[in-house]
């Protein structure tokens, strides 16, 4: 054979090979250009703010802006004794310019952050500055108060000269950067955020238990009845699924409060005294037990559209081969719907993770999450930073624990109904 | 399920236990939603059964409460309703119209980059809703669009649309491609085609994505708490302060009429699913 093969043409005489890819581009872009339209509108509406939320979070910027001069003559510094003339001056510079603009409560309020004392000595520095001669700015800023010739507050200064500051990051887990660098704990009795990222993670995880082992039998039952009945027991799956998640959190709250249907019954039953109502409500009962109600049916539905598939000749199999119902159901039915659990295990864990409805009202104090935390900052201290940075630890958590679904199930499965 | 009569003992025993833990089970699920229905005709002011409701006295019940959320000036539940449904109607047109397209490119075998846009065009419904809510409230607030309508409605097409993109491309799975191109080959443009083959053919998958896209905005409140002023105040935002402030029997009205309405929904929602399993020739 030659080498030169003979290629192949269309009608217009070009060759195959290049037509048929260029039709296959065209293709491509049709393809690509009917998803562009949402595509686009969640990268601009949704996947850059998410962005945005990342910048703020480790965003620094302000106190480096206020004191330009200050950190580039800082830069020579090596931070062990006081500083030299050369960064009082700029310094002094900066600070006359912040107090023209009257910028200089922000920097104050920005320094006591780092440590605790700033506040009055700058107020104290912008009193005396005003009569400043020119020249030798370190010892006139220095003799407005003895703060200002101890060495750590200008290390405290020096610590806010990066832009960026993973410190929200290090807030989030109850850590701080001390005087050295050395990042450490905060002591023991104001570790708040740690006790809410466990409070999440426990909460989540016993949720989703509770409703893996109430789902898995009438899932089981669903499965296996005959259609007629099995239609009408979905619909008690489906109701509360389609339901308003406020009204069935308002249900929750009328059944669970202490004059409530479920303290009336216990009391009309004898358990327990009239006097001795117990408070089941705004607290981690109360979380517990409506979160798993409402979870429910996630739980349900993938296990259902799993076990529907399993052919019951599989167990009578097993059973004729000499096996105990229990043994056929371990060896045999167990393990078929092991992708069902899978999948209804992570779904409930990722919803339950992120919870912030019920939680904020069935939970009182010691049944919130760290959703609720999270909303506390965006609404009532304003510290968006904070705020953000909370939030994209929670999910980063979620997108792992997501890439281990898609994994195991793959997100095509996710069944809706 | 009956049991057959040589059934023993122990496992009769074991059965009728297992009926038993479904029924509470059943019961843990749907029981607290009917609470609500006979305490909305309290005529007391109590959120508990009175005495005259146990003994069914009929004095004891009235529609007390729907008059109050009708006509009470304390809850605005007139505008909230009538915001919901316009943000709901505008959130879930928007959500369908940009689902449904996108989702057509993503069963196409020709697009590129499948699984990373499918994941970002579904990625709202995987987000917590309150780190959503954090960020839709920045973009809103720098587009200038917090507090109005308009916000809203955009922040709940993104919520919405990842259930219109799933459930059409589920239904296009099932979809013969050979009765587009016969269309094609008959001399019909792909607009024609469109709406005269494919669109009927997956309209039940569509409107039920719309269903989803519905009821999620209907029900929205995380990211609405963040976004609306007094102006656009929805049946969610003046249930979750009811809720908090003080739980008062209207609130009960008004839940008894969501859950008529998601009956409804779950009716029309689950006509639709048969309707499309037949279309689409699954049978079971």
């Amino acid at each position: 054979m030659s080498s030169e093969t003979k290629q192949i043409l269309t009608t217009d005489g070009i060759p195959l090979e290049v037509s048929l890819k260029k039709a296959e581009r065209r293709n491509k872009i049709k393809a690509f250009l009917l998803v562009a339209p949402l595509l686009l509108f969640l990268i601009i509406t949704y996947v850059f703010p998410i962005g945005e939320m990342l910048m703020r979070s480790v965003d620094d910027k302000m106190v480096t802006e206020m004191l330009p001069k200050t950190y580039k003559a800082m830069e020579k510094w090596d931070g062990k004794e006081l500083p030299e003339e050369e960064v009082f001056a700029a310094f002094h510079e900066d600070f006359i310019k912040l107090v023209e603009e009257k910028r200089e409560g922000k920097l104050s309020t920005q320094l006591n952050y780092t440590k605790n004392g700033f506040k009055s000595i700058i107020k104290k520095l912008r009193r005396k500055s005003k009569n400043f001669e020119e020249g030798n700015y370190k010892e006139q800023i220095m003799a407005v108060h003895k703060r200002w010739a101890n060495v750590e507050y200008w290390n405290a200064i020096k610590r806010r000269a990066p832009a960026i500051t993973g410190q929200k990051y290090l807030k989030g887990m109850d850590m701080y950067k001390n005087e050295t660098g050395k990042i450490v704990s905060v002591s023991e009795d104001r570790r708040i955020h740690r006790i809410l990222w466990l409070r999440t993670l426990e909460i989540a995880f016993f949720v989703t238990l509770f409703c893996f082992l109430m789902a898995y039998p009438i899932a089981h039952l669903l499965a296996t009845l005959p259609m007629k009945y099995s239609n009408l027991l979905m619909i008690c799956v489906l109701l509360p699924f389609w339901t308003s998640l406020l009204v069935r959190t308002a249900s929750w709250m009328i059944l669970l409060q202490q004059q409530g249907v479920v303290n009336d019954f216990f009391v009309g039953i004898g358990l327990v005294a009239d006097d001795a109502r117990p408070e089941m409500m705004y607290n981690k009962t109360g979380t517990y037990v409506a979160m798993t109600q409402i979870l429910l049916p996630f739980m349900v539905l993938p296990l259902y559209s799993v076990m529907k598939t399993i052919s019951p000749s599989l167990m009578r199999a097993g059973k004729s081969l000499g096996g105990t119902p229990i043994v056929a159901f371990w060896k045999v039915y167990f393990p078929l719907t092991i992708p069902g659990i899978g999948a209804g295990c992570l779904l409930c864990f990722i919803l339950a993770i992120g919870y912030y409805i019920t939680p904020a009202l069935v939970g009182g104090a010691s049944g919130t999450l760290i959703s609720n935390q999270i909303a506390f900052h965006m609404k009532s201290t304003l510290d968006w930073s904070f705020a953000s940075a909370m939030g994209l630890m929670l999910l980063t958590g979620v997108l792992a624990i997501y890439w281990v679904y898609n994994k195991l199930v793959g997100i095509d499965n996710i069944k809706l109904g | 399920m009956a049991l057959p009569k040589h059934t023993e003992l122990h496992y009769r025993i074991w059965h009728y236990f297992y009926l038993f833990i479904c029924g509470s089970v059943f019961f843990f699920l749907i029981a607290p939603l009917f609470v609500i229905f006979p305490l909305s005709f309290n005529a007391e002011e109590f959120l508990s059964f009175s005495d005259g409701m146990k003994s069914l006295d009929p004095d004891a019940f009235s529609l007390r409460w729907y008059k109050d959320m009708v006509y009470g000036t304390k809850n605005p539940w007139g505008l909230a309703a009538k915001n919901s449904f316009i943000i709901a109607i505008f959130a879930t047109i928007g959500s369908v119209l940009l689902g449904t397209v996108a989702a057509l490119g993503l069963s196409s075998r020709h697009m590129p980059y499948k699984g990373i846009v499918m994941a970002v065009l579904i990625s709202p419904m995987i987000v917590p809703l309150i780190i959503s809510g954090v960020a839709i409230f920045f973009f809103m607030a720098k587009a200038g669009l917090a507090a109005t309508h308009t916000g809203i409605v955009l922040a709940h097409i993104i919520l919405g649309t990842p259930f219109v993109v799933i459930t059409v491309t589920a239904t296009l799975s099932g979809f013969d491609h050979s009765v587009t191109r016969a269309a094609a080959s008959l001399g019909s443009n792909p607009v024609n085609t469109f709406m005269k083959i494919t669109l009927p053919l997956i309209l039940p998958g569509v409107i039920s994505g719309g269903l989803f896209a519905f009821v999620t905005s209907f029900d929205e409140v995380v990211v609405v708490l963040f976004l609306a002023g007094l102006e656009n105040t929805t049946i969610p935002i003046q249930m979750w302060t009811g809720l908090r402030e003080q739980l008062s029997p209207t609130i009960l009205a008004v839940a008894t009429c969501l859950i008529i309405l998601s009956t409804l929904i779950l009716v029309t929602a689950e006509l639709l699913r048969r309707r499309s399993e037949r279309l689409r020739g699954i049978n079971r």
